[in-house]
């Protein structure tokens, strides 16, 4: 093969949209017509996907393992909450501080997460989430302690559309800041950036040696997922009207790994779908069985991580791959 | 005399181990310096040493004139010091291309960009294959890493370095598991470096290194036993004594 000859068109067009994508983004329209009656839940689906989406592009991306994830998007909650219950109710003004907000805590606790081994970086992302839990529970003057947050009100977002009693408006949000944010991490991941994360997490000894400073490179995608999860926790705080505890709690960290490992991190697309499906099977096998769903979702969980490597993103790439080997077999 | 690469009093020691022993060490700008020495001599530690990749316990490293002592590998590199790995470090689940596009976007400065496209990084996609194709890599641009033979990914090993344009090349056993047929054409291509292109290679083949370098050191136990033209080493005793048995041809 020569110069001349070579084909570049793989590496350029790994960017493109695939019309499986397109149809994608349908699905939040679609999920809207046929489950009006259940935008609550709907908006918590789009909520913890922008939360996942942040944990993939620290853990997926980077390979930064966290525990404590939930740090900042509580720390996201709180800000946005407490700003909206002292009378500045602009939801986008509400995302952008709270996105600020755990942008700063990412980037200051980023120099502690990235010393040290993976049981390293799960124990300080995992301390410094405890802490934080502890600090808003004693603070209750500022942040309501156990009882929540309470008094948020949130003004009409762009000035036109308030949040009314079906959810109607807070869906729409949740979805298009999820989309927004989507698009944005999709144009990091194939950009060299991005492809210096994988750099990273593919053989992190390496990379110094081809001139990449690669603590800076993990301090800056923390960050950003940092606050990828202050918004997401912001959105939760302003369609909800109200900031629980348990926004910080180590429980919600934990569910956010299980969820990322069962859509497959890695993969953008695998944040979302893990989140749809965690969370329809969460809504299903609650109302079956109230006291024992938790068991079945270990169980799948524990079947996920034997039999599907790379969760259900990791199965789909395994199909359509035998498949186009198939239709290359058939020719 | 212009020096690419010094040491003064290098020490490494590993618990009570000295793996490298009070090493000075003066390479010539545009040298083809050869580094050789038994299994175990010190030789990749050395290098290191040189690249930051290891701290010194004790002793300097000075790069075309500048103390890089404490600077960190990745700011050696910025520096124009670039190395290969005797054991291939690689990224198994890149392409050939994304693998050679990301070390020249270091080098260009843009590795950091997070908007555009890899793709629409035209100048250091242009040079990755431009590179690819001096090596002969360009028929395996688009597959991966990790299905490739040893041989080959050794090929992606030297190309990484290469994209740094490096001013100092330490190859540290390049030919290593490569097929005899296809280690000459490697040896080619590092031969045909630009000149001012200073090398230090580690390799255990005589033939090669006699026919390769303009000086050579030899490092016995840590410490440098001597160094001089290749005329020189190989009508040494102390060296003949090293190598007992093996026969050197100069
Ligand atoms: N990280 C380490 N910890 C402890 N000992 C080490 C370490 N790295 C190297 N050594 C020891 O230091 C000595 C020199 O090793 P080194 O790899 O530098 O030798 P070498 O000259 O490159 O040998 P070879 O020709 O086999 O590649 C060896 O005895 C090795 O066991
Ligand atoms: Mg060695």
């Amino acid at each position: 093969m020569s110069l001349a000859t070579f084909d570049l068109s793989p590496l350029r067009r790994a960017d493109r949209w695939h019309p499986a994508e397109l149809a994608f983004w349908l699905l939040p329209v679609a999920a809207y017509l046929v489950f009006p009656d259940n935008l609550v839940l709907l908006t918590q689906i789009a909520i913890t996907a922008l939360f996942c989406l942040s944990l993939d592009l620290i853990l997926g991306y980077a390979g930064i393992v966290s525990l404590g994830h939930a740090a900042f998007f509580g720390f996201g909650a709180y800000a946005a909450g407490l700003l909206a219950a002292n009378g500045i109710g602009d939801p986008l003004a509400g995302l952008a501080v709270a996105a600020l907000a755990s942008a700063a805590l990412g980037f200051v606790t980023s120099f502690l997460v990235l010393r040290g081994s993976d049981l390293t970086r799960l124990m300080v992302t995992l301390g410094i989430a405890m802490m934080l839990y502890e600090v808003a529970n004693k603070l209750t003057d500022l942040t309501g302690g156990v009882d929540g947050l309470q008094g948020i009100e949130m003004t009409p977002l762009l000035g036109r559309f308030s949040f009314d009693l079906y959810g109607k408006t807070a869906y729409w949000y949740a979805v298009a800041v999820l989309f927004l944010l989507f698009w944005a991490a999709r144009r990091l991941v194939h950009s060299p950036f991005g492809l210096s994360l994988k750099g990273i997490r593919l053989n992190v000894a390496r990379m110094p040696a081809i001139g990449a400073p690669v603590n800076a490179r993990l301090s800056a995608i923390y960050t950003i997922g940092a606050a990828y999860a202050g918004i997401a926790g912001a959105l939760l705080a302003q369609t909800t009207q109200f900031v629980a505890l348990d926004v910080l709690s180590f429980n919600r960290s934990a569910e956010l790994m299980l969820i990322l490992v069962l859509g497959g991190s890695g993969s953008l697309y695998g944040a979302v779908i893990g989140t749809i499906v965690f969370m329809s099977a969460h809504h299903v096998l609650s109302d079956m069985n109230p006291e024992y769903w938790q068991f079945w979702l270990g169980a799948l969980l524990v079947l996920v991580v034997l039999f599907a490597r790379d969760g259900v993103m990791g199965s789909v790439r395994r199909l359509s791959h035998a498949a186009g080997g198939r239709r290359k077999g058939e020719r | 005399m212009d020096y690419a690469l010094q040491t003064r009093n290098l020490a490494k020691n590993f618990g009570g181990f000295t793996a490298t022993n009070n090493v000075s060490l003066n390479i010539e700008a545009g040298a083809r310096h050869a580094l050789i020495g038994p299994n175990g001599a010190g030789k990749t530690t050395l290098i290191n040493l040189l690249t930051g990749f290891l701290e010194p316990t004790a002793g300097r490293v000075i790069l075309q004139g500048e103390d890089v002592t404490r600077l960190g590998q990745h700011q050696r590199v910025k520096r124009g010091l670039a190395r290969t790995f005797q054991i291939n470090r690689l990224f198994a689940d890149l392409t050939v291309l994304e693998s050679v596009t990301m070390a020249v976007n270091e080098r260009l400065g843009v590795g950091a960009r997070f908007w555009k496209p890899v793709g629409a990084h035209h100048q250091a996609v242009d040079e990755a294959v431009a590179l690819l194709d001096s090596l002969r890599l360009l028929d395996v641009a688009h597959a991966t890493t990790r299905s490739l033979a040893y041989g080959k990914q050794r090929l992606i090993e030297i190309a990484l370095a290469l994209a740094m344009k490096p001013r100092v090349l330490l190859l540290d056993e390049p030919a290593a598991g490569v097929p005899t047929t296809e280690s000459r054409e490697l040896f080619e291509s590092i031969a045909a470096l630009p000149r001012d292109v200073t090398i230090l290679l580690i390799e255990h083949d005589m033939d090669l290194v006699f026919r390769f370098a303009d000086r050579i050191s030899v490092l016995v136990g840590g410490a440098l036993l001597t160094h001089g033209t290749p005329e020189v080493i190989a009508s040494d005793p102390k060296v003949r004594e090293v190598y007992l048995g093996e026969a050197i041809c100069a």
